[in-house]
């Protein structure tokens, strides 16, 4: 990672304003994606990992709002910027693929007005031209007779159909980076691992860098090159995909692999992490995990670990790893 | 879709039928219309003679046979008061009632919609605070009472405005109209203005609560995170989609502006059907009562019939024939 990074996020604190104090869904978050590079994101419901992805591409929900750190892109600030100026940005330099196809697409356009809407909004070429693009661009994700299917209206379209006229709507302007969030978690098991074989090949053809945010551990093994694992809206490991799948070292990652049954490992049951994650309103003094943690100490209850190495571009936020050594 | 319409036709069909039913059992619950005839002094044999010849003497369906048949040939009978066929007496009064009610309906959807997209879009700016707060006075207030204001301050006041009646009209031959001439086109305006008000708050209320639904939608989101304009996704994505409730009620409520126009005709003296009806009740006379009730449900299944057909144009989920994958239309 000697070169410069596409997306720096660094220190990004996400909060909400409510009537009964302020939640904070997004706690000093830091991460880089280089340029092409698949970073994944995997936690829990409310772990805080799509709230990142929303900052990102400046569409937090009201009340929601970034109340620190920052959001660079090529080196330019853009969590700061004014709307119309981050809307310059979103999907022409940043695209976004939600989770949910059936709902993501406007019921009342053909998905060919959606698409040419999209492109000539972007740059400067005329209908025709963006409609051959747009023609294009369903060819290149995989749906058959583009020329009959361009006209047609999503409820046309069957949820796999959809999601690959979203991610054709998320490269519409050739953009740097694609934030994906549950890209397949609405989808028929069938139908994921080609969705996500077709992001995947479609990011490398591009040389498009993505943010895969997911639960689905599976999913980030087949697809990232680093995961990011988030805990309470915090991340509590990050590191080259093989390492962390391979030598998890956050106590919560190690829960996390533990309870993925595995091919040809005839486990009686799997592992599970007992308890669940707390509540926004209730996350603990000191260590977010400390509750659950079986390695639980005293320093955990009281100060919060900050990242820390573990092995080259591996960190882990946990106090076991305080001396620089693991003495698990 | 020409199923459809088929279907919706014949539907229409049967309230039509029910509704002429209704009309004509008015003839024979409000006294007996031989009664209404004949004087005082008539004898037995004379109005048994005058039942025969009236065929009032055969079974009733014989009678709502052929009360239909002279529906369909547009003969509904003599008005008892001004002696003069229904048909011609209504339709004399029929362009004042429509032209109130589209001018008040055009007023509605042209000033509703833009102040529910608005006060949608900008839910706490303190104009749209404003807004709200009138909206409700429009909603609360009786229809009497705001045209009674509106006369008090623009007729008697200011004396900008006539208070009451039509102005000069220009007759076209079958059809009156008061658009061209200044007199004509100044007494619409407080009259329309009355109708309207409530029917704009309601569609003001209405557009800017689908609004802010359909703001939350994530194809809303996403059209955001594709980078369109504001414009595109406001006006665009989110307010077609409020459209369909705004055309259902707007269709529903245009129905009601032409049967509940009588308030507003009866405060400014409006020489339409609804003040006909109202004089018609205060005779008792039967024909225009039942007339009038035949003539307004065919007004309510005309528009709903437009109604229906205005979605298909709106909503592809509804034009499909052959949908490949179901929708969650």
């Amino acid at each position: 990672m000697q070169n410069e990074p596409l997306l720096r996020v660094d220190g990004l604190r996400v909060e909400f304003p409510g009537r009964r104090g302020t939640l904070v869904a997004v706690d000093d978050v830091s991460f880089d994606i280089a340029p092409g590079e698949v970073l994944g994101v995997v936690g829990e419901s409310g772990a805080g990992k799509s709230m990142t992805g929303s900052a990102i591409i400046g569409l937090l929900e009201p009340p929601g709002r970034i109340a620190g750190g920052s959001i660079s892109l090529d080196g330019r600030r853009i969590d700061n910027l004014p709307y119309e100026e981050m809307r310059r940005i979103r999907g022409k330099h940043i695209g976004a693929i939600f989770q949910d196809p059936l709902t993501s697409l406007n019921p009342l356009y053909s998905v060919g007005r959606q698409l040419v809407e999209t492109i000539t909004t972007h740059s400067d070429i005329s209908e025709k031209a963006a409609r051959d693009r747009a023609l294009a661009l369903l060819q290149e994700v995989g749906i058959p007779a583009p020329e009959r299917r361009i006209d047609q209206y999503p409820h046309q379209f069957s949820g796999g159909m959809r999601q690959r006229v979203v991610i054709a709507l998320a490269l519409c302007a050739n953009p740097r980076l694609i934030v994906a969030d549950e890209p397949t978690t609405a989808l028929d098991v069938s139908i994921q691992a080609q969705i996500i074989a077709l992001l995947k090949r479609l990011c490398r053809e591009h040389g498009t860098a993505v943010m895969l945010v997911t639960h689905d551990m599976g999913v980030i093994a087949e697809t990232a090159d680093r995961v990011a694992v988030m805990y309470a809206g915090r991340i509590a490991e990050i590191g080259p995909v093989r390492d962390v799948i391979k030598n998890p070292r956050h106590p919560y990652t190690v829960g996390l692999m533990g309870s993925i049954p595995r091919m040809g490992h005839d486990a009686e049951r799997l592992t599970q992490i007992d308890g669940s994650m707390p509540r926004l309103t209730e996350i603990p003094a000191g260590c977010a995990f400390n509750p659950r943690c079986p390695y639980v100490f005293d320093r955990c209850r009281v100060e919060r670990p900050d990242r820390m190495a573990v092995a080259p571009f591996h960190e882990a936020a946990c106090w076991k790893y305080a001396d620089g050594v693991g003495h698990a | 879709m020409i199923a459809f319409v088929i279907r919706r036709l014949l539907q229409s069909l049967i309230v039509m039928l029910t509704v002429g039913f209704v009309a004509f059992s008015m003839f024979n619950f409000l006294g007996d219309p031989i009664n209404n005839m004949v004087g005082q002094d008539a004898t037995e044999a004379e109005r048994e003679h005058l039942r025969h010849v009236l065929g009032l003497d055969q079974p009733f369906y014989i009678q709502f046979l052929v009360y239909l048949g002279n529906a369909l040939q547009g003969q509904f009978g003599m008005s008892y008061r001004l002696g003069m066929p229904v048909v011609r007496a209504l339709a004399e009064r029929l362009p004042a009632t429509l032209e109130l009610v589209f001018c008040a309906a055009g007023l509605a959807l042209l000033v509703g919609v833009p102040l529910g997209v608005y006060t949608g879009l900008h839910r706490d700016r303190w104009l749209s605070k404003v807004f709200l707060t009138l909206s409700l006075i429009g909603i609360s207030l009786p229809t009497f009472l705001i045209g009674i204001l509106l006369i008090l301050v623009f007729a008697v006041y200011l004396g900008w405005l006539p208070s009451f009646g039509r102005g000069d009209v220009v007759d076209l031959g079958w059809w009156t109209t008061g658009f061209l001439t200044v007199s004509g086109i100044k007494a619409l305006i407080l009259p329309a203005i009355t109708l309207a008000l409530f029917q704009l708050t309601l569609v003001m209320r209405l557009v800017r609560a689908e609004m802010m639904e359909v703001l939350r939608t994530d194809y809303i989101k996403f059209a955001r995170a594709r980078g369109l304009t504001n414009r595109a996704v406001h006006f665009g994505h989110a307010l077609r989609n409020t459209l369909v409730p705004v055309i259902t009620i707007t269709g529903l409520q245009i129905g009601s502006l032409i049967a509940f126009a009588i308030v507003t005709e009866t405060v400014f003296q409006w020489p339409g059907m609804g003040l006909l009806f109202l004089q018609a009740v205060q005779f008792v006379d039967v024909p225009v009562m039942s007339s009038y009730l035949v003539l307004i449900a065919f007004f309510f299944v005309a528009i709903n019939l437009v109604v229906d057909l205005l979605y298909y144009f709106v909503d592809p989920r509804l034009r499909a024939d052959r949908a490949v994958a179901s929708g969650h239309g």
